[in-house]
């Protein structure tokens, strides 16, 4: 079935995005919109109807995205909205939940929800627009900006260490772990459709332009330049060792090291799970009428 | 959920802890959802709830902290839940950011506040009231808020229930300012069948999913709009930015003003639907004590002490703390010749009531640490009389 008739059948008048919103806020050649589209043509090939996904953000650039997507959608505060997210997918474990937000948002003032939902294996996908920067705010350097890059506030270039996310998020628990760019599209969208499939904490970092906040202070040029840089570094290999995927983009010879790293199976959190029969525990998703994964 | 094991309705005659009986309050006023994390005096709280609300098939979830706990229960609530956390100073500033989330989204959720002393780590253990104020004007902007002060378990209870109703009803995050004494005390709560346990509904839209037009932030004549839940098919847009009847951000100033007015109207034109106060030997009085929480306790035997001595004393305990009963006193001032207001704090309900009368408003202050004994009330009272 195509995506398109998939929304027809069902929402004959009634797009996918709030048409009504746009003009979007985003900078041109921004990786967030097309990050953000493959996300929307994911949901409609789940087959999961879309009133039960869910979408959450924090604030930034990459926080308007549910604002722009025609679905329950909520806009939060900065950093928090993998613990309004986790309420939602306890309550109502039949939604489908989605985190989607920015690198800032998600590791450096959010960052211990980060860990402790993956901990816990919160049924949540969190996808993470990681720009290397505070787009939102100007520019400023955050936990994933690179050594060496220059930020408003590293007019020096960063000294400090950046996190190697999929490593994070696959050493703190999270049963999905994939890294793709905003230009490898077709495979961006197989991982959302695959987090969504997948019960657990699932995590997918998605490269992404910033050519306004990141791409000019270091001087990348324009949003195709970036992307072009992108595009050569990038190798995909899913079974690279985790703790090699840093990014270190002085390193010309340094490859950005893509792909779908972890697909395991953990207990998902059930917080009545004790209350449970011995043999209902690991089921009770599949109770409330979630396809359980196989 | 065929979990539940147990009522969620404690019918009877029980000793408890005021920490247990906000528990139970919660239970039987169909809160399924509690988000919290440690902090003396209220983890009794959580620990009643870790044990009670799965016997009855709620939720309960130990937050990683208590930012967590705040966002987790605007999210249950946002999902159809009744939810609550409980907390005390520290953590009660860390909620504060959420707790303006939950004003702006108009996402209704419960919040104990057991006060101790303060600034910074305090007094862990023992009683204070010195967040009344960060309780009124806590988080940033404009907005109005509802906070109901206990003076005993049994108000525990019945407050709670009162404000998951309040909190419902207008869409809000409500407060229950309690103090170490009173959570940490044991007294009769009685708790009734659960047919007479009062119940407002939230309000909820009458038009279905599908019908075109509908607009999730328009408010009724009442100022509040109906509240859609996640999961229901109306694909509604919650944001904290400023936003329009359709819930999507406008940036400008007159949308801004239109919409923090009616946040703060729906609240500020109910008020004197919302205040309450309970007052002791009053009529005839000349000196009026204005005490809350443990300390209204205190004070309500200096009243009888001063009484016996011959001077007309008159308890006025604001059960609200906000809405403030400030019409109240503004009454009482045409008859009284001073107010007298005790509280573990260096001076803060004291500046409410002195905006609603020029008579002399005489403190009774403690920083907090122990509960305040009658008699430094007493001699205030007799310093007002003169
Ligand atoms: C508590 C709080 N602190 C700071 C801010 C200001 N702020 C807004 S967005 C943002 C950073 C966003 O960066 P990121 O999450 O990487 O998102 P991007 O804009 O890059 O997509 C900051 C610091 C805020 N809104 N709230
Ligand atoms: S500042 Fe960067 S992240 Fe934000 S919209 Fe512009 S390009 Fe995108
Ligand atoms: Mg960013």
């Amino acid at each position: 079935m195509s995506t398109s008739t998939f929304i027809a059948e069902r929402h004959p008048s009634d797009p996918l995005f709030r048409a009504d919103r746009l003009p979007h806020i985003w900078c041109p050649g921004c990786g967030i919109g097309p990050a953000m589209h493959a996300y929307a043509q994911a949901m409609v090939e789940s087959e999961i109807p879309l009133a039960r996904h869910v979408c959450v953000s924090g604030i930034g650039c990459t926080g308007r995205v549910p604002g722009y997507l025609n679905m329950d959608s909520y806009h939060t505060t900065h950093g928090r909205a993998i613990p309004f997210a986790t309420a939602i997918a306890i309550v109502k474990p039949e939604l489908e939940v989605t985190v989607y937000s920015g690198d800032g948002d998600l590791f450096a003032i959010g960052g211990n929800h980060f860990i402790h939902a993956a901990r816990r294996n919160v049924d949540l996908n969190v996808i993470c627009i990681n720009n290397f920067n505070y787009g939102m705010t100007g520019g400023q350097v955050g936990p994933t900006t690179p050594m060496g890059a220059r930020a408003t506030t590293a007019p020096f270039g960063n000294y400090e260490q950046p996190f190697n996310l999929p490593y994070l998020a696959a050493a703190t628990g999270a049963v999905f772990v994939a890294r793709w760019t905003s230009l490898h599209l077709r495979q961006l969208k197989q991982a959302f459709l695959r987090a969504m499939k997948k019960r657990g904490f699932t995590f997918v970092e998605v490269l992404a332009p910033c050519p306004v906040g990141f791409g000019r202070p270091n001087d990348i040029g324009d949003a195709m330049e970036e992307m072009t840089l992108y595009r050569e570094r990038c190798v995909v290999d899913a079974s690279a060792r985790l703790d090699s995927l840093d990014i270190d983009l002085r390193d010309k010879e340094r490859p950005i090291t893509l792909g779908n790293f972890v697909d395991i199976e953990r207990p998902v959190f059930d917080p009545l799970a004790m209350m449970r029969p011995a043999g209902e525990r690991e089921n009770h998703a599949a109770l409330a009428g979630k396809t359980q994964e196989g | 959920m065929t979990v539940a094991r147990a009522d969620a309705v404690l019918t009877g005659q029980h000793f408890f802890l005021g920490d247990h009986a906000f528990a139970e309050g919660a239970l039987a006023a169909g809160c399924r959802f509690f988000g919290g994390y440690p902090i003396t005096p209220s983890t009794e709280v959580a620990e009643r709830l870790a044990r009670r609300l799965p016997e009855v098939g709620g939720i309960f979830v130990q937050m990683e902290d208590e930012l967590a706990s705040m966002a987790a229960i605007v999210g249950a609530s946002v999902a159809g839940a009744r939810a609550m956390t409980a907390t005390s100073g520290p953590g009660f500033s860390l909620m504060m950011e959420n707790l303006g989330l939950a004003a702006m989204m108009e996402v209704p959720c419960v919040v104990v506040n057991v006060q101790r002393g303060g600034p910074s780590t305090g007094l862990p253990t023992l009683v204070g009231q010195a967040d009344v104020m960060q309780a009124r004007w806590g988080s940033h902007g404009d907005y109005e808020i509802v906070a109901y002060s206990p003076a005993s378990p049994q108000e525990c209870f019945d407050l709670t229930v009162k404000a998951f109703n309040t909190a419902d009803q207008f869409r809000i995050p409500v407060l229950l300012m309690a103090d170490e004494v009173v959570a940490h005390m044991t007294e009769r709560v009685t708790i009734p069948p659960p047919e007479a346990i009062p119940h407002v509904e939230r309000k909820r839209p009458g038009q279905g999913p599908g019908d075109n037009g509908f607009l999730p932030f328009k408010a009724d004549d009442d100022l509040i709009p109906p509240m859609v839940h996640a999961g229901e098919g109306y694909r509604v847009h919650f944001t904290g930015l400023t936003h329009d009847e359709r819930g999507y951000p406008v940036l400008t100033g007159p949308a801004h003003d239109r919409l923090v007015r009616r946040l703060v109207d729906k609240i500020r034109l109910k008020a004197w639907q919302i205040v309450e106060y309970e007052e002791y030997r009053v009529e005839d009085a000349r000196v009026v004590v204005i005490a809350y929480g443990s300390t209204a306790r205190s004070a309500r035997r200096a009243v009888t002490l001063a009484r016996e001595q011959g001077i007309p004393a008159g308890l006025l305990r604001p059960i609200t703390l906000w809405p403030f009963p400030g019409e109240r006193v503004r009454k009482l001032a045409e008859r009284v010749s001073a107010f007298v207001v005790p509280e573990l704090n260096l001076g803060q309900l004291s500046r409410e009531v002195e905006r609603f009368t020029s008579l002399p408003v005489l403190g009774v202050n403690h920083a907090g640490g122990a509960m305040m004994p009658p008699e430094p009330i007493l001699d205030v009272i007799r310093e007002a009389r003169g």
